[in-house]
């Protein structure tokens, strides 16, 4: 599904030349669920800017489904984005002005997707997280699990191949981080590939690969790498 | 992305934000307003002296000593320079051989001193025929009008303007009495109705006099200036060759007159006015160009005002020209409902003026507010590129991040 060949992201910083990413190799499997983690600058916000096609790469060959978007233009990023990426953030950017409903259809705006089906699709994905009754209201009269939760239905709304959550229970209790992140592992369930920056090693530690960033550079491990065969092997198909 | 949802966005950020909404739509509302005030003051003004010379009736000749060969106004003014050859009153009475003529109004104009009963000031005198009424409508408040004479009669006689008649005679009756106008004797036989402004010349302050009699006082043996009215409209042509060719004939070959027609007249008064117009629709239309200015710093606003939305949209997939669409969206909606708001209140304005001066027919032409209109949406449209570029070009990390 993603794979970073010899991956190089270097900023300027006054004289300085700061590399957020060095040489970084690293591929993650369809329908894999991976955690990245590390201390602040280490350089995990700009991995997933990069495997979220807002930033771009200053070298190296980044293959997202199967095609190399290292080097396309700003409207074809854009399309890519809006076919094969969610994205769910820390402080959900939802717009004020919108209900719930609202804010869910937005991705389906910008595809010029009819309002009737718009509405219907946004209505089954605010049922999924649970939102059934929350459908008009405003994300200032919801809760911060709620909010993160309208932030997901439309993130997956155009039901994309990757979903990128960057500190999706960061701005939580641990009760909603908790209902949150079932949520995200759900859809991990249900065959979405699911990457998470996260602080919280609790939450790190039920990701099945943990790439620990420092200094631009991954340290990749796969766990439950046993057990996932078990599970398939459970599952009769 | 549809249409009307790309509307209903822009709709939604233009309501989200009032106060700014609404401080540029008075910007470009002013704007627009002030061309339609100021263009409906020279439209106002150009149908004014319209009507003034259509008051005057429509198939009347304005024919003056000396050839000016550019034609329109400077005839009027040809007196002034010294006619190369007298208007005798011979030559005015010779017009009536042309059957297309039915009435010549020769005209002298001096000042002069009158005095009743030690009472005295000065006046404008005009030695005119009885013509002269009908030409200009005036309205007799008593006594009559000058009498049909012969063209060299120069019967003591006098017809006054309603100022001067109060001031001379106070609440008595003037019809009658005798006054001295310079230091000839003459009796008043008629006093005019009130009449304001006439064929350019203030009505109430004048004094009319026989042809004959005002060429004495000035001592002169021409007239300064002749109406000639054609029989009717279809015959003003045939009405200005025959003035041309009998006056030729009788100056020994010379045209040395000139010869207008209130069309002529007019279309020059209308090319000044339009010329006037246009310089005070291009005044106002500068303040269209700042309230364009104020659209570009207003979006600019509205852009970093929405950074961490316009990041959304990216990161949501929303292409460049998608971005790109909503704000000039947004400056268009806000420019046009400017330019409605703008409309409203210039109709209002001119509706205003014209109950503060009933006299002049205010209105804004049709080309000025149609392009106030269009410029309005069009400074929207051109001073909303760069702010909506702007929001286009952002960097969606640093835009999500609301930097």
């Amino acid at each position: 599904m993603i794979r970073f060949e010899n991956i190089c992201r270097d900023f300027k910083v006054g004289d300085e030349t700061v590399h957020a990413l060095k040489d970084v190799n690293q591929h993650i499997e369809a329908g894999e669920y991976a955690s990245i983690m590390g201390p602040s600058g280490s350089g995990k916000s700009t991995l997933l800017n990069v495997l979220g096609l807002l930033d771009t790469p200053n070298s190296g060959h980044y293959w997202l489904n199967g095609r190399d978007v290292s080097k396309l233009p700003d409207d074809d990023l854009a399309a890519t984005r809006h076919e094969i990426i969610g994205f769910v953030f820390q402080s959900f950017h939802l717009i004020q002005r919108m209900t719930a409903l609202e804010n869910v259809e937005l991705p389906m705006v910008l595809a010029g997707i009819a309002p009737a089906e718009r509405q219907d699709r946004a209505r089954q994905m605010l049922c999924k997280t649970g939102l059934e009754s929350r459908m008009s209201h405003r994300p200032d009269q919801l809760s911060g699990g709620q909010r993160q939760r309208v932030a997901i239905a439309r993130s997956i709304v155009m039901e994309p191949k990757v979903l990128l959550a960057d500190e999706p229970t960061g701005n939580l209790d641990s009760q909603s981080g908790k209902e949150v992140l079932d949520i995200l592992e759900e859809l991990h369930a249900d065959g979405l590939t699911l990457i998470l920056v996260t602080h919280d090693p609790v939450i790190g530690q039920r990701s099945h690969l943990h790439l620990r960033m420092t200094d631009g550079i991954i340290k990749a491990e796969r766990q439950h790498l046993q057990r996932q065969p078990e599970d398939n092997g459970d599952a009769p198909s | 992305m549809r249409l009307p949802d790309r509307n209903h966005m822009a709709i939604a950020a233009v309501v989200r934000y009032p106060l700014r909404s609404s401080m540029l739509l008075v910007a470009i509302a002013i704007g627009v307003a002030a061309v339609l005030v100021l263009t409906s003051l020279g439209e106002g003004a150009r149908l004014y002296v319209t009507s003034q010379f259509n008051s005057m009736g429509t198939h009347l000749l304005f024919v003056t000593p000396g050839k000016n060969e550019v034609g329109g106004l400077g005839g009027m003014a040809g007196s002034l320079g010294g006619s190369p050859r007298p208007f005798t009153l011979g030559d005015v009475r010779s017009l009536k051989r042309s059957p297309y003529i039915s009435s010549t109004t020769p005209m002298v104009m001096g000042t002069a001193n009158i005095n009743y009963q030690g009472l005295e000031r000065d006046i404008g005198v005009l030695g005119t025929t009885h013509t002269m009424k009908r030409l200009f409508e005036y309205e007799v408040k008593s006594g009559r009008f000058l009498p049909e004479l012969d063209l060299d009669n120069a019967s003591p006689v006098c017809v006054i303007g309603d100022t001067i008649a109060r001031e001379l005679f106070g609440t008595a009756e003037p019809v009658g009495k005798w006054v001295r106008i310079g230091d000839r004797r003459v009796r008043v036989i008629g006093w005019l109705e009130q009449g304001g402004q006439s064929g350019g010349r203030d009505l109430d302050e004048a004094v009319f006099v026989p042809i004959a009699f005002a060429m004495q006082v000035y001592n002169r043996e021409s007239v300064q200036r002749m109406m000639v009215e054609a029989t009717s409209d279809e015959s003003l042509v045939k009405a200005k060759r025959d003035v041309i060719g009998i006056i030729k004939a009788r100056h020994f070959g010379h045209e040395d007159i000139t010869v207008m027609d209130q069309g002529t007249i007019l279309s020059t008064f209308n090319k000044i006015f339009l010329v006037l117009t246009s310089t005070l629709a291009g005044i106002a239309a500068i303040s269209l160009a700042v309230a364009g200015t104020l659209i570009m710093n207003v979006m600019l606003v509205a852009v970093s005002q929405r950074t961490a939305e316009i990041g959304l949209l990216k990161a949501l997939g929303a292409r460049r020209s998608q971005i790109i669409g909503l704000f000039l969206t947004e400056a268009t909606l806000l420019s046009s409902l400017g330019a409605v708001v703008g409309v409203l209140v210039g109709y209002a304005s001119i509706e205003l003026l014209r109950q503060l001066v009933p006299l002049v027919d205010f209105q804004a032409p049709d080309w000025a507010v149609i392009s106030a209109v269009l410029m309005a949406i069009a400074s929207g449209l051109l001073f909303g590129i760069m702010p909506a570029r702007h929001a286009a070009d952002l960097d969606p990390v640093e835009a999500l991040a609301g930097r």
